[in-house]
């Protein structure tokens, strides 16, 4: 219960932070707002062409978006020298892991709500009939990546260039969980729904067991020193 | 496990290296409950690289530190329990309030009774009135006051304080010194790290000259003596660089 309820400080903490500041969540939105915007005049948005590049186009909206968002993850810890101060709490380290990767899957889900319902009303592309699959795969989708991501955010926070150094150490690890994400969706645009669903439905889950578990029992090394 | 200790913190040939560097050479160190302990030495001679590791904020490299009996490398969060950490940046959340502050770390230090133990600290430290505003408006001062609060919030048996006066006005850090005063009167103990003693000290019993990551003395006696002492000290120290 302790774990928890520290976990709970941790992701009530970040949570009230960003909705006074709106730091993340202003980034994230105008960046996937722009590039959904830019995608709708680069493509046709006839339904064919949706399902053709439709899920690899969302996914990277919401991918380059996260990124901006985790950028932020550790920035209000650098403030003050904040993160020694949690540091110095008798708190399991892997609840900091776990509270701030929460926060960012909050922060991303948030943003990606909005995004996908833009992005279904610049592409034609009608929700209701998939919103149950097209919820489930975001979900899985953005925790595996906010697992990674939180993470990297910790490793890359006292780089030089941590901003660029991000993406740079995210993106090649993540890239399973990309692939899946995308294929789950394509295999969700057809109607029925492709055979494939499960399979990918399945490699997210898989994905999302090991990226967490592992930054759980890493979490230690990567704040030490 | 020992319940009784009599020592609140054990050090025994502590040797902490940063890449090629020795920041910690051979460190043996007893504090008693009660002592009120300065380290003092130059910037570079190992004393908040010491509180680190007392806090277990770093790992020794070699050696081993015990706090209230337990060791650091193996109880690190009971160790912790029983530490506060007041440093020179507050680790402070700007965008929270004074109360939002102090009931967060509550929250982290799993502590009972969380509404009367803040108004107790904001009291204590006089910031009742601006309990409810958001940190980025407060003083430096003000701040360093919120961070002892917040470092002491959970009644810790041991104080380290990392250059604590550093950025204090006059008024604040006569308020700092009797408070000190107050901690240590109840049986308490602090470590503090300092390089300068322009800032009169009072209730200090032990004083330690660091020096290149070893202790290079140990002095008891009245803060002018030895004020003057570490003046020779550190005149001493530049004649052998020079």
């Amino acid at each position: 219960m302790n774990f928890l309820n520290q976990v709970g400080a941790i992701l009530w903490k970040d949570i009230l932070t960003e909705y006074r500041t709106k730091d993340a969540l202003t980034s994230m939105l105008i960046f996937g707002l722009l590039v959904i915007l830019m995608f709708h005049f680069a493509f046709e948005p006839d339904s064919r062409e949706t399902e053709k590049f439709g899920p690899g186009l969302l996914w990277m909206t919401f991918i380059f978006a996260g990124i901006l968002g985790m950028n932020r993850a550790f920035a209000t810890e650098r403030e003050n020298d904040s993160l020694q101060g949690l540091m110095l709490a008798p708190v399991d380290w892997s609840a900091i892991y776990l509270g701030k990767m929460l926060a960012n899957l909050v922060f991303m889900l948030l943003a990606e709500s909005v995004i996908l319902f833009c992005f279904a009303l610049f592409f034609n592309f009608s929700l209701m009939p998939r919103w149950g699959w097209m919820v489930t795969i975001t979900v899985l989708g953005t925790l595996g990546f906010a697992s990674v991501g939180t993470i990297l955010a910790a490793v890359s926070m006292n780089t030089r260039m941590s901003d660029v150094m991000l993406p740079i150490l995210l993106l090649p690890i993540a890239l399973p969980v990309v692939i899946g994400a995308v294929e789950s969706t394509a295999a969700i645009l057809t109607d029925p729904p492709g055979e494939s669903l499960t399979f990918w439905i399945k490699f997210l889950v898989v994905f999302n067991v090991i990226f967490i578990t592992l930054p759980l029992l890493l979490f230690d090394f990567v704040l030490e020193e | 496990m020992n319940l009784r200790p009599k020592a609140v913190v054990q050090i025994e040939k502590v040797e902490k290296w940063f890449g090629r560097t020795n920041a910690l050479e051979g460190i043996t160190l007893t504090v008693r409950p009660g002592d009120f302990m300065v380290l003092l030495g130059r910037n570079g001679a190992g004393k908040s690289t010491l509180l680190r590791v007392m806090a277990r904020m770093l790992k020794p490299n070699s050696g081993k530190v015990e706090i209230c009996g337990f060791d650091v490398r193996h109880d690190p969060e009971r160790v912790r329990q029983r530490l506060g950490f007041v440093a020179h940046s507050s680790y402070l959340y700007r965008h929270l309030t004074a109360r939002e502050n102090l009931r967060f770390f509550a929250r982290l230090y799993n502590l009972e009774n969380i509404d009367q133990k803040i108004q107790e600290a904001l009291g204590w430290v006089g910031l009742e009135q601006s309990a409810d505003r958001q940190v980025l408006g407060f003083s430096r001062g003000m701040q360093q006051r919120l961070a002892i609060a917040r470092a002491t919030l959970h009644r810790p048996e041991i104080l380290l304080m990392d250059e604590p006066f550093s950025g204090l006005d006059l008024e604040a850090a006569e308020l700092l010194t009797q408070w000190m005063k107050s901690f240590v009167s109840a049986a308490k103990t602090i470590v503090m790290a300092t390089h300068d003693l322009e800032q009169g000290l009072s209730g200090v019993n032990r004083w330690v000259f660091l020096e290149k990551g070893r202790i290079e003395k140990e002095l008891t006696g009245d803060f002018q003596i030895i004020r003057e002492r570490y003046k020779q000290f550190l005149r001493e120290r530049k004649g052998e660089l020079s």
